[in-house]
């Protein structure tokens, strides 16, 4: 895996709200089809960092951002870069799960509908392929009907990661997933994080530590807006380089 | 102990306003409903009215009303909830790029949305006879329509718009921020997102701002007096094509509803049988009323069970 290209390459990332620095110079580069973890204290930037990965910050007002983000060598803040197509590569499940209220079958073809598919007999498939990727097909293929708002916060998750799969994207960002689901369906995420990573580039923001170690093959600490340490999970977590990282991981503070 | 008594004193105030108010409300509808109920019946809901003689019925007035509150509700739904989306959805959140723009780009427009808050709040607080006469030189005079539908249809729409605006907004904003950005972030555009997501959430709210205004126009008589008029032409309900003047559908004719209608009774009718019709058109007007809140909210209910799957 060392000698494949990154796939996301992060230069000199500055971000700030308003006149506060929120991330100072980070640099990173994220492998593909691999775990990589975020990790670090509330209030970090680790959030504010996967959300610059698909432009979701645009939406927030006064913000301002400086360095470059390269997804498989171009600059996605160029000015010539379609905001939506990066999306569409970058999907996101969020900390919160977030179905839409509609039925389940319509929660996973909304993103190939948007995106021109409209072909009844394709989308059946697609609906199939990304609740069977998720791991959801056998719990809710007999309802597909139904309002998703109907189902478990677990399986309203894993929901959310088939809606995301459907729509075929590179990298799959993950914040906080599973941090208002119970250990039984956080089990389930992580499980199907360990499936996904064959075929997606994964980067997950975690408050939890041992969620880390379980599930990411790399692990970058965050602390006060700062990238502070990068390394194999295994190394960050058995012999950390910086003391900071050390504190951190052995719960000294945060 | 203290806390228990005020506590108790409040629970009384708060239900003896609420006992208040339902008292009013079914000593109204009672009355209404009690003076002019007895003389409801097919022939004084279809015939047309009388001029001098007794017998006369209010069945253009109350087709009127409902043509009349299609043709407003065509102009002050699209730009009322068009407003609402603008002002919650698109003012000063255009496509932005944080490593190119400037953050004070966006406080231009915080100007300009101040300015669009405080005309719609004061264009809420119109009298409506002031609408009626400013809809008298803007729709009946200057465009040499005369007064017509049209009219009363424009002159409704300035009346409900500052309402339909607000309503519409209150509805947008309380969609969950999550929704949008889950659209988003599957690479929706942000109109896609305000149709398919934004739009159906905000649903039941749209409808509630929609039938609150429909209310208006039924029972809105001063902006019609000089816009709508206070007469009807012969109506020929076996045409309808818009475009004959005695056709019911022709939107450039005079038409006075059934609120205007009972205005003009009460004020200026020669018929003997003045009480009749004046009591019995406001207990029609109840009751139409009544009946369009109640279908309006079922088939909202409808709709919106058929869009989330619920």
């Amino acid at each position: 895996m060392a000698d494949q290209q990154p796939k996301i390459i992060i230069n000199n990332l500055n971000f700030y709200y308003g006149s506060t620095r929120a991330l100072k110079d980070v640099n990173l580069e994220i492998k593909p089809y691999a775990v990589t973890a975020l990790i670090g204290p509330s209030g970090c930037g680790k959030s504010t960092f996967l959300r610059t990965l698909n432009r979701l910050n645009d939406l927030i007002e006064g913000v301002r951002l400086s360095g470059e983000i390269l997804l498989d060598g171009k600059n996605i803040y160029d000015p010539d870069v379609d905001v939506v197509g990066l999306r569409k590569r970058v999907g996101m499940v969020f900390q919160r799960p977030n179905p839409f209220p509609m039925s389940i079958y319509d929660n996973i073809a909304y993103g190939p509908r948007i995106h021109g598919i409209t072909n009844r007999h394709q989308l059946d498939e697609i609906v199939e392929r990304s609740l069977k990727a998720a791991a959801l097909w056998d719990e809710v293929a007999d309802r597909l009907r139904q309002s998703a708002l109907g189902l478990s916060g677990g399986q309203q998750q894993r929901l959310c990661i088939a809606r995301l799969l459907a729509v075929e994207p590179e990298v799959v960002l993950m914040d906080e997933p599973s941090s208002a689901l119970d250990p039984i369906s956080t089990l389930k995420i992580e499980e199907l994080i360990q499936v996904l990573k064959e075929k997606y580039t994964i980067i997950i923001v975690t408050h939890n530590m041992q969620q880390a170690a379980r599930v990411s093959d790399y692990t970058a600490f965050f602390l006060n807006g700062e990238m502070v340490e990068y390394d194999e999970t295994e190394i960050i977590f058995t012999k950390p380089r910086d003391q900071r990282t050390e504190d951190y991981i052995t719960g000294r503070f945060g | 102990m203290n806390a228990r008594l005020a506590d108790r004193l409040a629970t009384v105030f708060f239900w003896l306003g609420a006992v208040i108010i339902i008292l009013l409300l079914a000593a109204l509808v009672g009355y209404l409903l009690f003076q002019g109920g007895r003389w409801l019946d097919p022939g004084f809901i279809t015939r047309p009215p009388e001029n001098l003689k007794a017998g006369g019925g209010v069945g253009p007035q109350l087709f009127n009303s409902f043509y009349l509150l299609f043709l407003a509700m065509l102009f002050t739904i699209p730009l009322g909830v068009g407003a609402g989306i603008y002002l919650v959805e698109y003012a000063g959140k255009g496509d932005y790029n944080p490593a190119q723009d400037l953050p004070q780009g966006k406080k231009a427009t915080a100007f300009l949305l101040g300015v669009i808050n405080l005309s719609v709040e004061t264009l809420a607080s119109l009298p409506s006879i002031v609408v009626g006469l400013f809809g008298l030189l803007a729709f009946v005079v200057a465009t040499g329509w005369g007064y017509s539908l049209l009219a009363g249809a424009l002159a409704l729409t300035v009346l409900n718009l500052p309402v339909m605006v607000r309503i519409s907004q209150e509805a947008l904003q309380t969609v969950s921020g999550d929704l949008k950005e889950a659209s988003l972030a599957l690479g929706a555009s942000r109109w896609e997102t305000i149709w398919k997501i934004v739009l159906p959430a905000a649903f039941p709210g749209l409808v509630t701002g929609a039938i609150i205004t429909a209310g208006r126009v039924f029972g809105e008589a001063a902006a019609l007096l000089y816009t709508a008029g206070m007469s009807s032409p012969m109506l020929d309900f076996g045409d309808w094509n818009p475009l004959h003047p005695n056709s019911p559908l022709n939107p450039f004719r005079p038409a006075a509803t059934l609120a205007v209608h009972i205005w003009k009774i009460n004020s200026e009718a020669l018929i003997p049988d003045i009480r009749r019709v004046a009591d019995g058109s406001a207990a029609l007007l109840i009751i139409v009323v009544l009946v369009f809140n109640l279908l309006a909210r079922w088939f909202g209910r409808y709709l919106y069970r058929r869009m989330t799957a619920s």
